[in-house]
Parts: structure tokens; C-alpha cells; sequence
């Protein structure tokens, strides 16, 4: 079975600044991870490879540097890599992302299989709209199962599927017939660790790279800035906690007295506290 | 699974594992190279000043696309006391030359460049791949290493080890012995993030203009250590690092030590408004010469700071790293070239070559400095009170007449540490630096 992974190259959150004067992300030197959700989609996708047999494609439109992304995936164990990449894609929404990630699925199609499979994570963590995946299926005519939390029986004969996804109140068990666009949840899995040869592989492999034309894609005005209806009218960074990291010392270095005064620092700025779990310790 | 085979497996890709790696590919050599971070740098932690000399010798043009900070045209040295200290600086304009002599670097940035070269050259870098063990025939020799990849090897005719200070493969293989508590510094270094005007202002500079601060003194409140500031483009570097003996012996933390450098008065300004985006720490092997490892064997050698190759007087290591890795990878074409064995015996080529450069040279030369430093703390505590004490008494005008005040500063040392032990601490300085 051949099955798609899309994702996404991000900065990574735990290192971003905001620019004080444009509030606009400073990417620059932040390092680059690939989207966290993405992974849990790819583990899955590794997963029922190496159960059903086939192919892994990982996809992703972006900058050439998103490469690092792709390798990363391959030393993972997927099998292929597919970079959409192209000036007229920058500044993409996600009504125009999902238009050339779906003509890149299509070319993939018709160069390496049609995918009965395509995986996405829930949503990205720097855009967090989490449209792009149901867009994707929307223009592929693909069925759509988002936020799946667990695979439960897959029949490749019959071409059905079913899951489990997390839903409001409740966990719903889905059924449908591929192909399907899935868009995997967090902590359902864990990303493994590639042996020595994915390793070997990713690092000799030549990534495959796409232009607009390649992909097929003749409609520019359906990519990039240009394809975007969205427009960001304001944007503004949360006012920051005043807050600032105070180191706590004690005269002798036992555990005990640096945990009593950073007990004592605790109770200072919150004196409440320290009433209400003496009332909770007492069982009241 | 293919059992894949090499000319050579690197371990690590630092500077030392880089220079090894990127000399050895560009000679034509089939190279491995291993690092356990999730990308080449990422473990990596140096001041970080680089000098051009040892890169030149690898990489010619290197400052063509090279993610350099600032050239280096300032160095100033401070004696410190509590809120005051004593200042040698040199600046020269001469240091805006074409071909700049030192740099100051960010390494996590400038170590992807390198192993971009690495790779550019012909080399397969493999990330997050953890070197287990070497692998050794019925004979003993070194033929290739184990990984935490699913136990994954490679098999190579040589294994150049630039694992880095705590080099946990060789200890294991039993190459060389675990780290000595006295043979080793700890220290912490955090990024402080300030405009570029702001910086050129405070440091009085202009363009990509750099200053380099190397400080001494009370700061390390007797152990013996130094602290740093280095300016980059739109950060400063600034750290303390002492003996990982010291710290055990004494109450002080390292992050408290770096708090009291960072409040101290001629520091403070220079900080002021920052934003400490990073904080870091690694330890530094600062035992010198004789507590150099045996540096090859049957199948392996070692390069950078794993050798111990790090000059602590002079605050030189990454120029030590790179020119081993180079020379140890010279020295392993040159027997494939001759069709050699990369036997014992003829790896000693290694060490021979390395005696003819400025490496042996600088490592012999203050091979007494370490013991010297470590058994007189005077002159991390007392020395710089009393030379901060005598500058106080010269540049005060109070009415005191110059005469007086000449007697007074002779008597504060006299009486800060008696006449024989200022010779005897003249004496032994004078020998351990010859």
C-alpha cells in the first residue's frame, strides 16, 4: 500500500522571539523542527507499512531548506520524499496550500501510486488552524477522518477502514472505504527510531524536488500570496508576565533547606496557598 | 542488512571530528562520520572565538560564506577584585585586515556550516546516531564501531575518535582513563541579546569590529577559573568556567558564580537591557600535557578536546581540535596513499607530526601551569585584592605624597603575603612558563 504523509516544516515554538516593534515572528536562527503532530501521523503511516507492505511518501511545500524536514522523515524510515517548492507558493494560505499540496498528491498518483492513504498531523503548531488537511480531502474528493486517536481495522480488499476520534464529549468509532484523508491526533503513538540503514538511506537519498510546473499546477493564481483570500489585518504579541526567573539560594546545599526556601519564596507571592493545601493535606 | 564499509568512521562532528572528517573526504577517502546530536553543533559549546590560522590550513576561503560574528581588533585583560578591576587592553587597528586573524563565532551556527563542507566534500554524516563500542578482531585492533541504532555497524580501517571531553567510547574501549575531577573545568556561558548599535556603543566599535574580554580575579572566589565576554553581532557572550575540583570543594555554584560576574559593577553596564535568550554549560579539559591519553592505536586515533588538546593559559581549544583532526587525517592518506597498515607503529606517525606544530609546542610548553595554578590560590584571590588595593592608592589624590604611597602599596603586599612568598610566587610562575 502506498501511503502519503504530508507535513510541515516549523520554527521551533520553544525558541521563537516576537519582533517588539511588527509583533511578526523572528525566524531568523530559530532552529526548524518538523511539525510535532506531523509525527504521529508518519509513526502511524510507518506503522501499518511495515504491517500491510508498501511505501511511505513524506510531502511538504516549502522553502528549500525545508529539506532538513524530508531527511529527518527518511531517516525515520519512510521511503520517499517530495519537496513542492517555489517562489509562487510564498505567502500560501490555507486554501492556497491545500490547492498545491492536492496537485502534488495527484502527480504523485500518477509517478508512484495512487495512495488509498493520505496522513496529515491535527493541525500545524505555528499556524494551529488545522484546515489544510480537510482541504486537501475536499479537493481530492477524499474521505475525511480528523482527529483520529486510533487505526482499528483496516481491509485492504474491502478498501474500508475504521477509527477512533476524538470528538467533543466523547469518543466516536468511524468507518469508511479509502481513499481517506486522516489527520492524525497527538500522543497516539511514538515516533521510533530509524536503524542504521534509513539512517544510510536518508543521507544518501536525492529528494525529490518540484516546481509549480512539475506538479502540474498552470493555475499560479490559485498559489501563493495571490491565492490567498486571507488577509492578516493586526497582529499583536501577548503582553508579557512580569515575572522574572529568581535563582533561590540557602546557606548549606542539602536538598531539604533549598526546597524549604523555595517553598517559602512560593508562599510569599501566593499566601493563600500554602492555608489551602495544609487544609487539603489535612483531607478537608 | 548491507554491512557497509569504510575508509574511515568519525566520531563526532565537531571541530576536531570536522576538520578529520572534511580533510579525509576531499582526499578522496569513502568517510563515516557519527554524531549523537540532532544535528552537527547541537552539543556543541564554546565561547566562541575562532582562529583563522587552523581553518585556513583546512578550508583556504573559508570566510567566503562562513557564519562569522565579529573580527576580533580589541583584547582586553582584567584582574578583578570585588567592584573594581585592573585592565590591560591591546587595540589595533592593524587587526582590520583583509584575511582578519580570530573571529568570534555562534557555534551552533557555525558548526552546520563546516559539516555542510563535510558532507560537500563526499563525507556521509549520519545525526542522532550514538557510537556504543568499538569493534576489535581476535588481534585486538580497531575495526569499526557499534551504534544505538538497532545495534546497527560499520566497519572502517580507521576510527578517528573527536567524541569530545567526556569521550565515553574511548573510555569505555579502556583508551583512556575517566576524567579527572582536577583535570577538568566546568563552565556556563548565556547569550545576551542587545541592538547592534547598542553593542558598538558600549564596546566602542564600529562595522563588524570585535572586542574580547578575558577576566580573572576574585570572580571566582579562589578556585581557579576565568570569565569571559565576547561580543558577537547582536549578542554577547558571557561566561566563567573553574576546576570541577573547586566546585566540589567549595559552597559555590557555577550559575552563581556567573550571577556575581554579571552583577559585578564593570560588568553590569555592559549588560544592561539584554535579553539572556540561552544558557549553557560544558566542560572544558584543561589538565594540559600530562594528562594527555595515549593518542593512537591499532585501527584509531584521537583528536581534539578527547586528546585533552586544549591550551587553558592562552583560552585556545577549537585551533588545537581542528588541527589534529587535520593532521590525524593527513597522516591516515598518507599511509593509504603508501599502501600501509593503520597499525600502531605506523600511526605514531601521527604524534610526530604533531610535534612539529604549534599544537606540542604550546601543550609542553605549560605543561606546569595546571598543578602551578591549582596549589596557589593566591593568585586568584590575594594577588588581584592587592593590585586593585596599589591602583586604588597610586590614582587616589588625597594629599598622600607619591613616596608615601609607593611605601604603602609595597607594604600591602608584604603584608598580604611575605616577601619570601612573592619571590617564591615570582620563581615558580617564571619556571612553569618557560
Amino acid at each position: 500500500m502506498h501511503i502519503v504523509v504530508c507535513l510541515k516544516q516549523v520554527p521551533d515554538s520553544a525558541q521563537i522571539r516576537v519582533h517588539p516593534v511588527t509583533n511578526t515572528i523572528m525566524r531568523q536562527g530559530v532552529p526548524t523542527i518538523i511539525n510535532p503532530y506531523d509525527l504521529f501521523a508518519l509513526e502511524e503511516a510507518l506503522r501499518l507499512r511495515d504491517r500491510l507492505g508498501g511505501e511511505v511518501t513524506v510531502l511538504t511545500m516549502g522553502p528549500l531548506m525545508a529539506e532538513d524536514s524530508l531527511r529527518k522523515a527518511l531517516t525515520f524510515g519512510a521511503d520517499r520524499a517530495v519537496l513542492l517548492t517555489d517562489r509562487s507558493f510564498a505567502g500560501s494560505d490555507t486554501l492556497a496550500t491545500s490547492y498545491a499540496l492536492s496537485m502534488a498528491l495527484t502527480k504523485i498518483g500518477q509517478e508512484f501510486g495512487g495512495p488509498p492513504i493520505v496522513f496529515t498531523g491535527k493541525q500545524t503548531i505555528d499556524g494551529d488552524t488545522a484546515q489544510v488537511g480537510p482541504g486537501i480531502a475536499k479537493r481530492l474528493g477524499l474521505n475525511q477522518l480528523t482527529y483520529v486517536a486510533r487505526i482499528c481495522d483496516l481491509d485492504p480488499q474491502a478498501g474500508t477502514i475504521s477509527v477512533e476520534r476524538r470528538a467533543e464529549g466523547g469518543v466516536q468509532v468511524l468507518e469508511t472505504r479509502m481513499p481517506v484523508l486522516i489527520t492524525m491526533l497527538e500522543g497516539t503513538n511514538e515516533m521510533r527510531r530509524g536503524s542504521l540503514d534509513d539512517a544510510y538511506r536518508a543521507a544518501r537519498s536525492q529528494i525529490v524536488k518540484w516546481s509549480a510546473a512539475d506538479a502540474g499546477i498552470t493555475e499560479l493564481a490559485k498559489c501563493g500570496l495571490k491565492g490567498s483570500p486571507t488577509i492578516v489585518k493586526k497582529v499583536f504579541a501577548p503582553q508579557a508576565r512580569a515575572e522574572k526567573v529568581q535563582h533561590i539560594a540557602s546557606s548549606d546545599l542539602s536538598t531539604d533547606a533549598l526546597a524549604a526556601n523555595v517553598m517559602a519564596a512560593i508562599f510569599q507571592k501566593q499566601p493563600a496557598l500554602e492555608g489551602d493545601l495544609l487544609r487539603f493535606a489535612a483531607g478537608q | 542488512m548491507i554491512e557497509e564499509r569504510f575508509d574511515a568512521i568519525v566520531v563526532g562532528a565537531g571541530p576536531s571530528g570536522n576538520a578529520a572528517a572534511y580533510t579525509m573526504a576531499k582526499e578522496g577517502l569513502r568517510v563515516l562520520q557519527l554524531e549523537r546530536g540532532e544535528y552537527p553543533g547541537s552539543k556543541n559549546v564554546q565561547g566562541a572565538i575562532l582562529y583563522a590560522d587552523a581553518l585556513e590550513k583546512i578550508i583556504p576561503d573559508f570566510r567566503e560564506d562562513a557564519p562569522l560574528e565579529r573580527h576580533v581588533i580589541e583584547q582586553r585583560l582584567w584582574t578583578m577584585d570585588n567592584g573594581s578591576h585592573v585592565g590591560m587592553h591591546y587595540r589595533s587597528d592593524d587587526f582590520n585586515e583583509e584575511r582578519p586573524n580570530r573571529y568570534t563565532i555562534i557555534r551552533a551556527q557555525f558548526d552546520r556550516w563546516f559539516s555542510g563542507k563535510v558532507r560537500e566534500a563526499g563525507a556521509v554524516l549520519l545525526c542522532e546516531t550514538t557510537v556504543t563500542e568499538l569493534l576489535r578482531d581476535t588481534a585486538g585492533r580497531v575495526i569499526g564501531v557499534r551504534t544505538d541504532r538497532g545495534g546497527g555497524t560499520a566497519f572502517a580501517d580507521i576510527v578517528i575518535l573527536g567524541e569530545g571531553v567526556n569521550g565515553l567510547v574511548g573510555q569505555r574501549a579502556g583508551l583512556r582513563p575517566e576524567l579527572k575531577p582536577d583535570t577538568v573545568a566546568l563552565a556556563v556561558k548565556e547569550m545576551h541579546f542587545l541592538p547592534r548599535e547598542t553593542i558598538e556603543a558600549r564596546f566602542n566599535l564600529k562595522g563588524n569590529e570585535g572586542v574580547v574580554i578575558e577576566a580573572m580575579g576574585t570572580i571566582t572566589d579562589g578556585m581557579t577559573g576565568t570569565g569571559f565576554i565576547y561580543t558577537n553581532q547582536e549578542s554577547i557572550s558571557i561566561g566563567i568556567g573553574c576546576i570541577v575540583s573547586d566546585f566540589t570543594e567549595s559552597s559555590c555554584t557555577p550559575y552563581g558564580l556567573l550571577e556575581a560576574f554579571k552583577r559585578h559593577p564593570s560588568v553590569q553596564p555592559l549588560l544592561e537591557g539584554s535579553e539572556c535568550k540561552e544558557y549553557v554549560a560544558h566542560l572544558i579539559p584543561e589538565g594540559g600535557y600530562n594528562a594527555m591519553p595515549q593518542l593512537y592505536g591499532d585501527g584509531w586515533i584521537v583528536v581534539g578536546d578527547a586528546g585533552q588538546f586544549v591550551n587553558a593559559v592562552h583560552r585556545e581549544g577549537s585551533n588545537l581540535a581542528m588541527t589534529t583532526g587535520r593532521v590525524a587525517a593527513e597522516t591516515v592518506v598518507w599511509l593509504k596513499r603508501r599502501r600501509e597498515e593503520l597499525s600502531k607503529a605506523n600511526l605514531a606517525e601521527y604524534q610526530r607530526r604533531l610535534e612539529e606544530t604549534f599544537v606540542m609546542k604550546d601543550m609542553k610548553k605549560y605543561r606546569k601551569i595546571p598543578s602551578l595554578l591549582h596549589h596557589n590560590r593566591q593568585f586568584f584571590n590575594l594577588y588581584p585584592k592587592l593590585l586593585s588595593g596599589a591602583a586604588q592608592t597610586w590614582f587616589r589624590v588625597d594629599g598622600i605624597d607619591k613616596r608615601t604611597k609607593e611605601k604603602q602599596i609595597f607594604q600591602s603586599f608584604r603584608a598580604g603575603r611575605k616577601l619570601t612568598g612573592l619571590i617564591g610566587d615570582a620563581f615558580k610562575l617564571a619556571r612553569s612558563w618557560r
